[in-house]
């Protein structure tokens, strides 16, 4: 790694870090403050679900939920939460190296006298940082909305351990991913678009899968391979699920190093 | 000693043409000039040297090594100055500066401010408010701070204005006269002419000439222009006589080759005036242009 290179690309992320970091802990306190209010008319709320034809609840991932309990109803609104991570690591994917294409300063950096896989490693510890900080972030913000909202209540801090837990390897699914898809195209003029795309690509398949009641395309999206209504109600991951995920990550990861390295850096004119 | 050895180097981006089997040596401590209009490869060589892109076939080797396999050790002594210059807007200048410094060994601090202050660039104003000429600037010293034995520019006069253009070449003439090599592409010939001490001229991905400037200029090709009586352009029919051309009555054209026989030519007709001289590069170059 090279340290000049590293810090760089930290300081450049920064400020993204950090608007990424502040809304999703908003998100998630703002969730959680509206927990009580919830649980109260819990047994309202269940009867009326009740009623929601399957499909429709299956579409709104509220299947098998029981809002009344702490982590049931964490638990659902995690999936937004899931949704602005898979949104965000996928953005710091598909920009890290396309963003200087785009700019056109990766003339300046592979001119300098460094290998391009040491560059690739410093820029990528240097994104893996910043999803570590909202990571940490996320953290915090869970287990202190929760303490702070959840009444009465009590809850299993196992499952939600195991839940936050498997946040790091949700966002390595899809920063790697975007990685890869970044250097399969030639150019990409904006990330917004590409990491929507994957993220709520990803978010839909794993509904439909629900929807259609097929197993097949739950083996693709981090959204089945982590889905929090799973993990709290057993207490575990879906070891083989969790496995696939782990095997697309370090395939896009080796992949890219390798696509990297050849890459033929287009000029301005 | 050849600093940059080309050989055969061909590159093609899917099946549009970069360039075709080129091949040339620059020796050490000259001014190598490269000359062609836009497309003709002129930055795909570079790049290809700089192994910001990878060759279809062919290779090259710059301070006697493999350009690719040796690219971070090569790279450590090449300053490159590209056509168009970017760097990352928000940063001011003199971090650009030093984070560029950052990547070569050494303290590099004195002889950055002894450039910005010759090229006249303020240094805490971020990037992008700067104009191109101060872009352009901003390159000439990142290229050069780190004192390195092969210069790469490329189009280097680009948006600077006169004066500092002229400062510009006077810069890079001290530092060739220090022992650096410079690449000097461009497609204007004046500054090529004052420049180098050679050239090679590529058109459509091939090198068509290598020469010595003077050779280029002086031995290879006369400028003819003969007025005379009831003439023919026919009887400059000869092997080595191109881009004739009838102005009223006088006959020009290049000619290269024995200059005997031309003037032997000339003798038979009743003339009552000859030039015979050097062209311009700026001709020599239309002329292979045609």
């Amino acid at each position: 790694m090279a340290m000049n290179i590293f810090r760089h690309e930290f300081r450049t992320n920064l400020r993204s870090v950090f608007i990424w970091s502040a809304s999703i802990a908003v998100l998630i306190i703002v969730f959680e403050s509206l927990f009580l209010s919830f649980a109260q008319q819990a047994e309202l709320l269940n009867k009326a679900m009740a009623n929601f034809p399957p499909q429709l609840l299956t579409a709104f991932g509220l299947n098998g939920v029981d809002l009344s309990t702490v982590l049931g109803f964490f638990g659902y609104t995690f999936l937004f939460v899931q949704i602005c991570l898979a949104i965000q690591a996928a953005n710091y994917g598909f920009s890290l190296v396309s963003v200087e294409e785009r700019e056109w300063t990766a003339d300046f950096l592979l001119t300098k006298p460094i290998k391009r896989t040491r560059i690739l490693t410093s820029k990528l510890l240097a994104a893996l940082c910043g999803l570590a900080i909202t990571n940490l972030v996320v953290w915090a913000a869970s287990f202190g909305s929760i303490s702070l909202f959840k009444g009465d209540k009590s809850y299993d801090a196992a499952a939600l351990f195991l839940l936050l837990a498997s946040i790091a390897l949700f966002q390595l699914f899809f920063f790697f991913v975007g990685l890869l898809i970044s250097l399969m195209v030639k150019r990409i003029r904006s990330v917004m678009p590409y990491s929507m795309e994957l993220a709520f690509g990803m978010y839909v398949l794993s509904v439909f899968g629900d929807m259609l009641g097929t197993s097949v395309l739950e083996k693709i999206t981090p959204f089945k391979h982590f889905e929090p209504n799973y993990i709290i109600q057993n207490g575990r991951f879906d070891l083989p699920l969790v496995l696939i995920c782990v095997l697309v990550t370090m395939i896009s990861l080796v992949s890219s190093y390798m696509l990297y390295v050849k890459r033929d850096i287009p000029s301005v004119a | 000693m050849n600093i940059i050895e080309v050989n055969h180097l061909t590159k093609y981006y899917g099946k549009a043409r970069g360039i075709d089997d080129v091949s040339f040596q620059v020796n050490e401590g000259e001014i190598f000039g490269f000359i062609g209009p836009n497309g003709a490869g002129k930055s795909t060589t570079i790049r290809l040297l700089l192994s910001l892109i990878h060759p279809t076939s062919g290779s090259a080797t710059i301070f006697g090594r493999d350009c690719v396999k040796f690219g971070p050790e090569i790279r450590r002594e090449i300053g490159y100055l590209p056509s168009e210059v970017f760097y990352y807007d928000r940063m001011r200048v003199i971090d650009l500066l030093n984070y560029s410094a950052s990547f070569f060994p050494g303290d590099h601090t004195e002889r950055m401010h002894k450039l910005a202050a010759l090229m006249e660039l303020e240094l805490n104003r971020r990037i992008e408010d700067l104009s191109y000429g101060n872009r352009k600037k901003v390159g000439i010293v990142q290229g050069l701070l780190h004192q390195p034995r092969l210069l790469f520019l490329d189009e280097p006069t680009a948006g600077l204005d006169p004066l500092m253009q002229h400062k510009f070449f006077q810069l890079i003439r001290e530092e060739n006269k220090q022992g650096v090599t410079v690449f000097f592409s461009s497609h204007i010939l004046g500054e090529v002419q004052r420049m180098c001490n050679r050239v090679a001229i590529i058109k459509e991905g091939r090198i068509i000439e290598t020469a010595d400037i003077r050779t280029l200029q002086r031995n290879n090709y006369k400028k003819v222009q003969v007025v005379a009586e009831n003439l023919s352009a026919s009887c400059f029919d000869l092997p080595g006589v191109t881009n004739l051309e009838r102005l009223g009555g006088a006959v020009r054209f290049f000619y290269k080759g024995d200059i005997n026989d031309v003037v032997r030519r000339i003798g038979e007709q009743k003339v009552s005036d000859v030039t015979i001289e050097e062209p311009t590069l700026e001709e020599i170059f239309m002329h292979y242009y045609e």
